[in-house]
């Protein structure tokens, strides 16, 4: 087994109440080492080394984020933490802030100490809000030690929308307004939270932080693949006997992951990153998880060989249609047609044509939609039809014959 | 000694969190109270309305005392959610979207809450309620008044 913890370190380890626990561990003193003896570009050349890549399933490598938010000019700079994990079947964060709040402030200072900003923002979902006291509370215990410096932390929190997560409509949410997301270019680095230079990092991607100030991107970066350096935290769920967060090498193979530790049995199909992830079948549970391969934010959905694809599309696609901010009109309109075309397989209404239909959409979607959440949101069906196309055939057949519940 | 962390009270940047508090102290966003403040913060009423009804939490009805929000999910879907939806419509006499006539409990569906190791979930107010069974359910629901 590949499993090695890195990120989840300190998890089940610290109280995540009291600072001391951290402390007495190797707690700030990554901070510590960074504010004695690295400048903020030796900080970011050693992030850029280390390889680390964003967590939240984009994959942009880090150091260089940092590096373009320290060279843009601005009157000040903001570091966000995107704490709004809401893709279906993802908890990982929900676990690190649970368990491990400080490594995450440490690593939100450090950002800031990189980039030159000394007000930092922590954005958390509201369905989280029970963890806001523990916190803000490792927030102000942080303070009170006078580990944060000049840096501020503010915990603002969403109000109920996926695309929150999505890193323009999360500035735009700070800013009070709708969470609809911003035309690109400028990107976050140069113009993001009022128009100033400001860089959004995910949780997991934050937490890695320290540890390699600490202990050095040679050490960070001869774990993993060649492309993605580190570990990942896996959310598991659906089918599988043991559910929970488990951190892995980059490169492992997903049967590792759901039948060596989750212990799935009878797989039919993984779906991998959420709603808009990739899913794949069975017979490809030998998939290595990396940047190269398949990964998102970490999420995966086991579903059992019981399972009735339809349905696990159709609702997908609901879920999508309904999440979709609604500003480009790709998204706003293909999705809901999508969710139209996948009852009717779902209910064994379909007919022959209705495949062609749902390939030229999804073709158009992913060139034009506005944002990564409508650009993705075929996928569920374009891989269906690539892997389980025989489970539409059939379902059109069992209408031809009459069959169909 | 902290620093004044909130937004000032008449920065732009405050309408979602007025209208969180406000969906907090009154259970639901009045007409007028996104009137008074689109007002106060000097921005459209338009835009004002166009926040309170972009975010599923915040809602334009009255909703009751205890809002109970029914994940319903993939992860969940698959742990038999609507066992939850069946549970409490059976117990509280009211189907997703109603609010009961005592005004005690609303029910609603939400999208994934974040706590698929623990399917079937559900949200009561800002509670977390994991690995539900019907026993389970009629005892959590006797907890809110």
């Amino acid at each position: 087994m590949a499993e090695e913890r890195v990120v989840l370190k300190n998890c089940g380890v610290i109280d995540p109440g009291n600072i001391s626990t951290f402390l007495e561990q190797d707690g700030f003193r990554a901070l510590e080492k960074a504010r004695k003896e690295m400048s903020p570009e030796q900080v970011i050349e050693e992030i850029k080394a280390s390889g680390l890549r964003g967590r939240g399933g984009a994959g942009f490598p880090c150091g260089l984020k940092w590096e373009m938010a320290r060279q843009a000019p601005g009157d000040s700079k903001y570091v966000i933490c995107n704490a709004d994990e809401g893709e279906v079947g993802t908890f990982k964060d929900r676990h690190i802030l649970q368990n491990d709040p400080f490594t995450l402030i440490e690593g939100i200072v450090l950002a800031a100490y990189a980039i030159g900003a000394e007000q930092a923002y922590i954005y958390l979902r509201e369905e989280y809000h029970y963890l806001l006291e523990l916190v803000q509370g490792a927030i102000n215990q942080a303070r009170e030690k006078g580990l944060l410096g000049a840096v501020n932390i503010d915990v603002r929190e969403g109000a109920g929308a996926y695309v929150c997560g999505e890193e323009s409509a999360l500035m735009e949410s700070i800013e009070g307004k709708r969470g609809e997301v911003r035309y690109k270019p400028p990107f976050p680095p140069t113009s993001g939270l009022w128009a100033q230079p400001t860089t959004i990092n995910n949780v997991e991607t934050l937490m890695n932080v320290p540890r390699i100030i600490l202990n050095g991107a040679s050490w960070f970066n001869q774990m993993g693949t060649e492309r993605s350096q580190g570990t990942k935290v896996f959310s598991v769920s659906g089918d599988v006997a043991w559910p929970g967060v488990y951190e892995l090498v980059m490169g492992s193979q997903l049967s590792e992951l759901v039948v060596g530790l989750a212990g799935a049995e009878k797989v039919k199909m993984v779906q991998i990153g959420g709603a808009t992830g990739r899913i794949i079948p069975s017979s490809m549970l030998d998939t290595p998880l990396s940047f190269e391969s398949i990964l998102g934010a970490g999420a995966i959905t086991v579903f059992n060989e019981s399972r009735d694809t339809m349905e696990i599309v159709y609702r997908t696609m609901e879920f999508l249609a309904e999440e979709s901010c609604g500003k480009c009109t790709p998204c706003r309109e293909g999705t809901e047609v999508m969710v139209n075309i996948m009852e009717a397989f779902y209910r064994g209404e379909a007919r022959e044509s209705d495949i062609g239909l749902l390939e030229e959409l999804s073709r158009v979607m992913a060139v034009s939609a506005l944002c990564g959440l409508g650009q993705a949101a075929p996928i569920p069906v374009t891989d269906t039809l690539q892997y389980f196309r025989s489970d539409y055939e059939e379902r059109i057949k069992q209408k031809q014959s009459g069959a169909v519940k | 000694m902290q620093k004044e962390t909130g937004p000032g009270d008449n920065d732009r940047e405050n309408l979602l969190v007025a209208l969180k508090r406000a969906q907090e102290k009154q259970g639901y966003i009045k007409d007028e109270f996104v009137t008074e403040l689109a007002d106060s913060l000097n921005v459209g009423i338009a835009e004002a309305y166009g926040v309170a009804t972009f975010y599923s939490f915040l809602s334009k009805k009255p909703l009751g005392r205890n809002v109970i929000r029914v994940c319903r999910s993939l992860p969940c879907y698959l742990e038999d959610s609507r066992m939850i939806v069946k549970t409490i419509s059976d117990e509280l006499g009211i189907s997703p979207g109603e609010t009961t006539p005592d005004a005690r409990f609303s029910l609603e569906l939400t999208n994934c809450i974040g706590a698929c190791d623990q399917a079937p979930a559900m949200l009561v107010n800002h509670d977390l309620h994991g690995n539900l069974t019907p026993e389970k359910i009629s005892q959590i629901l006797k907890e809110y008044k």
